[in-house]
């Protein structure tokens, strides 16, 4: 019989732009030393580990194989996802699946990045196909430019807009310790910043950054008895398609947050998640997915999500704060980042966020973002579900 | 379709991944790397639970997943456990075939060190024989600072 | 628990060079095979689940290429990165874990576009052993040599493996290497790195695996013959070669312990009527056996010695002809699984073996010298 499963402990490293007293595998001992000490369990009590990162960001191969020394998974059951910047909430999916399968009872999950160590760009242009797309159109930033090119000519947005999606996310980092960028910026800030790829500019750019976190799993049979407040899994949903950037035409909506928030909501039964949803954690790597994805999720029509940041509604003390921890604009360990977005929203429903806390949270939703413009997203709740 | 592919041209469109790297080796290693780049001394670190004795140094037991405590010195000798003489040369080796790669129990050490033979031919290579570090004159701090290890009294 | 069960199988034609397809066709051939085999459309399938490696793909995310051509279009998919077998680990739980009906699993590579020795070079740790310029064949060179002096068993014992597979795969359609060879002539085959020689060597393949997987309830719609998942379970060594006894398989002991017990099976050579396992060397066919249970440690000479290995013996192991007779390298577990489904099912042709199979075994490896090892047990039953 399937089983529910829920999140009891987390950990994250403190997240810096280069980390040079640790390697790769102490890295991630950090992150799993503090998982367990959170949930208050220890190595032998984790029946299995699921790790995930991007191959080339440090050039290992095998990385299942190699963790070993730092994870804690000898003679353990160990699996490695990765699919580009999505893998910390792919690997959240998967310890769901896997414990939810009752196979595993108490799961040991690990996102992790060390992205001080190579050439970012040198490596994720190589994602795109070598015969076809390499030769002509590749890399993170320019996809994205794109993307809010085309917003802004279809909605009328300004970077102006976008500028105060990046303001709000520094001011929330300053609230949490583990954050890379801790000082607030302005809009003017922002949209003084150097000039990337024509809108983006430096500030609406999410950081690389070195980091690693960890999240224990456990099965509806121990949870409770681990911790008086597990996070339960709801629901998750994820599209990864196309296999090109150039089979993406209109690209002024991710139309892989369309279709993922869509059956989402579905399956948590909610109409307005606006209302319904207490926070959000979103895999924003620029300013403008700030914009363009949270009416994409529905939480507004098109065009209008101008108005819901510059209304305060994702605000701290907003209707619906999103990204308390200050988000992927202020912290990015790219195969760690949707796992710290999954771990932050646990932190909240569990009210163990600190100066980060949003009141009341029984309902948060957590997001990835990566590939092809793809999206996996994770629903986390205080109630146990049915 | 088979139509189609007799008619076309194969296209072998060749590449290669270029991503500069710089791998921090953290404070464990890095000591490690120091001592044997600048004293010529080879250490390990021990664990308190299991205590056995790790080299290469780990920071943290991968059996017993505690911090490893007690930085200890070991032999520059040891006995060849296992070997293979290598045959076909690829860009990687840093010796040209043939020559011998093998796994090394240092005095001292609980764990073994795959490292490559020299001052040895292929052939007298055996199991169990003893073999010493023999250092690299121009050493940078890597696991090659050792040039490769001899067996002992050549 | 529910019951899953394989309900459709498919697989490329495994070469040295498939020049006239990339990768990405490689599985859509294999997907297509598996949903014909299947009888099913891909709207049938509820969610899938694909393997790569972004090394041996020279590609970063190389699962971008191949989402689409797995049916990915608008559906839940995810990405495991190392042997088949894992993947379709994963692919099971998402079913067990009552969230879909049916999974795609898929695996692929194209081993002839890169350099085998660089990219397992790069599975050595950068910080301490990669300088050493090991690659896997240098690597599991020192494990054979450990191995076979350990227990006194023969470079020829090795050799007979070799004669076997490679003479099994005469039978497989799509093998790459189908060969009659004598011991005499693996051992004259040209030194690699002693004591492992050319004909001990799996080749690097270019071939392609899908299967699907489905709740017993939508499988008992779909066929008459389901290959039911009686047991699965995984399990990874310690990292550095150092901290291991190269001679010794306990992550695959107790990933076959674990399997045994989820499927119930209490006398191994009684309920197990064959096995398809990771003979990446020959050399490795012996061990795992060993790992498996299948004879006592430092027994798997005499294993095969006495012929309980060959297709009409005891335990038939690799009817199909192994890695060695086609290894396309992520895939390889997952051909495995398939193999072995196929002999359940009685639809392996020349290959199939002579009594019942009520039960076989199937395993895949991930990393060094067999660091990590997955174990599945399949049945009629």
């Amino acid at each position: 019989m399937a089983k529910r499963a829920a999140i009891v402990g987390t950990g994250q490293t403190h997240h810096r732009s280069i980390r040079r007293d640790v390697n790769g595998q102490e890295l991630i001992n950090e992150a799993v030393t503090r998982a367990l000490a959170d949930a208050e369990l220890t190595i032998d009590d984790i029946d299995g580990v699921v790790i995930g990162n991007m191959d080339h960001f440090e050039g290992i191969n095998y990385v299942d194989c190699w963790s070993i020394d730092g994870s804690g998974g000898y003679l353990k059951p160990t699996i490695k996802l990765t699919t580009g910047g999505t893998t910390g909430a792919t690997v959240a999916i998967a310890g769901y699946h896997l414990v939810a399968s009752g196979m595993f009872e108490k799961l040991l999950v690990i996102g992790w990045e060390k992205n001080s160590e190579s050439d970012t760009t040198g490596a994720i242009i190589t994602c795109s196909d070598p015969v076809i797309d390499r030769v002509v159109f590749a890399g993170a930033v320019a996809g994205l430019a794109l993307e809010a090119q085309a917003y802004m000519h279809r909605y009328g947005a300004t970077p102006k807009d976008a500028a105060r999606v990046s303001v709000r996310d520094r001011r929330h980092a300053c609230n949490n310790p583990y954050a890379h960028l801790r000082q607030e910026i302005t809009v003017e800030e922002v949209l003084n910043s150097p000039i990337l790829s024509d809108p983006l500019r430096l500030h609406d750019m999410c950081p690389r950054t070195d980091g690693a976190c960890a999240v224990i799993y456990a099965s509806e049979d121990v949870a409770e008895k681990i911790t008086p407040k597990p996070a339960w899994v709801l629901a998750t949903a994820n599209r990864h398609m196309y296999s090109d950037f150039t089979d993406v035409l209109d690209v002024s909506s991710l139309h892989s947050m369309v279709g993922a928030s869509r059956e989402l909501w579905q399956k948590l039964n909610i109409r307005e998640p606006l209302k319904e949803v207490d926070v959000i954690e979103l895999y924003q790597p620029y300013s403008w997915a700030g914009i363009i994805w949270i009416e994409d999720m529905g939480l507004c029509p098109k065009g209008e999500g101008p108005r819901l940041l510059w209304d305060g509604v994702t605000d701290m003390g907003g209707e619906l704060p999103i990204n308390p921890s200050g988000g992927v604009i202020a912290t990015n360990p790219i195969g760690a980042t949707g796992l710290i977005r999954c771990a932050e929203t646990v932190l909240q429903i569990q009210g163990k966020a600190e100066a980060r806390q949003v009141p009341d949270v029984k309902l948060g939703v957590a997001t990835g973002f990566g590939g092809c413009f793809w999206t996996d997203m994770i629903a986390f709740g205080s109630k146990k579900p049915n | 379709m088979g139509d189609f592919w007799s008619d076309a041209e194969a296209i072998i469109h060749e590449s290669c991944i270029k991503v500069p790297y710089s791998w921090q080796a953290g404070e464990t290693a890095s000591y490690f790397l120091t001592q044997l780049r600048d004293e010529g001394k080879i250490w390990g670190k021990k664990c308190p639970c299991c205590k056995k004795v790790l080299v290469p140094p780990r920071k943290s037991c991968p059996f017993c997943f505690v911090a490893t405590d007690q930085w200890t010195e070991v032999s520059d000798e040891g006995v060849v456990e296992s070997f293979t003489v290598v045959r076909r040369d690829t860009i990687i080796q840093p010796k040209k075939a043939p020559f011998a790669y093998a796994l090394i129990r240092l005095d001292g050490a609980d764990t073994g060190l795959v490292h490559v033979l020299g001052e040895v031919e292929p052939e007298a290579v055996r199991e169990g024989m003893r073999v010493k570090a023999v250092l690299a004159d121009d050493r940078k701090g890597s696991l090659l600072d050792i040039a490769h290890f001899k067996p002992v009294g050549s | 628990m529910d019951r899953v069960a394989i309900v459709g199988i498919g697989q490329t034609k495994h070469a040295a060079c498939r020049k006239e397809v990339s990768y990405a066709e490689l599985v859509y051939e294999a997907v297509t095979l598996a949903l014909k085999d299947a009888g099913i459309g891909i709207s049938e399938i509820d969610n899938i689940v694909t393997t790569s490696n972004d090394f041996w793909d020279g590609r970063t995310i190389s699962c971008m290429a191949t989402g689409d051509v797995s049916g990915g279009y608008d559906k839940n998919i995810s990405c495991v990165e190392g042997d088949g077998t894992f993947g379709a680990f994963y692919g099971l739980t998402r079913i067990l874990s009552g969230s879909y009906g049916t999974t795609l699993v898929t695996a692929y590579s194209k081993g002839s576009e890169s350099v085998s020795s660089l990219i397992t070079n790069a599975a050595f740790d950068p910080i301490y052993m990669r300088c050493l310029g090991l690659d896997m064949v240098s690597a599991c060179a020192l494990q054979a040599r450990r191995y076979l002096s350990r227990y006194g068993i023969s470079e020829e014992d090795c050799a007979l493996v070799s004669v076997k597979n490679h003479g099994n795969a005469l039978d497989n359609p799509n093998a790459q290497l189908g060969m009659k060879l004598t011991v005499k002539d693996v051992m004259n085959s040209r030194m690699i790195a002693s004591p492992l020689k050319l004909y001990d060597i799996s080749p690097i393949s270019d071939g392609a695996c899908a299967i699907v997987l489905a709740r017993e309830d939508r499988a008992r719609k779909i066929t008459d013959k389901p290959v039911w998942v009686k047991g699965v379970s995984f399990c990874a060594d310690a990292y550095l070669l150092g901290d291991r006894d190269l001679s010794e398989c306990r992550a695959l002991e107790k990933a076959a312990g674990a399997a045994y017990k989820m499927a119930g099976i209490r006398n191994l050579k009684k309920e197990i009527d064959l096995a398809e396992i990771y003979d990446a060397f020959s050399y490795q066919e012996l061990l795992w056996t060993e790992g498996l249970g299948f004879c006592e440690k430092g027994e798997g000479g005499k294993l095969i010695a006495d012929g309980a290995t060959a297709k009409d013996g005891d335990i038939p192991v690799n009817p199909s002809g192994g890695l060695l007779g086609a290894h396309p390298v992520i895939a390889a577990g997952l051909i495995r699984i398939a193999e072995a489904a196929l002999q359940i099912r009685g639809d392996a042709g020349a290959m199939q073996i002579k009594k019942d199979v009520r039960n076989a075994l199937a395993h895949g490896v991930n990393g060094v010298c067999g660091q990590s090892h997955c174990v599945w047990i399949l049945g009629q039953n």
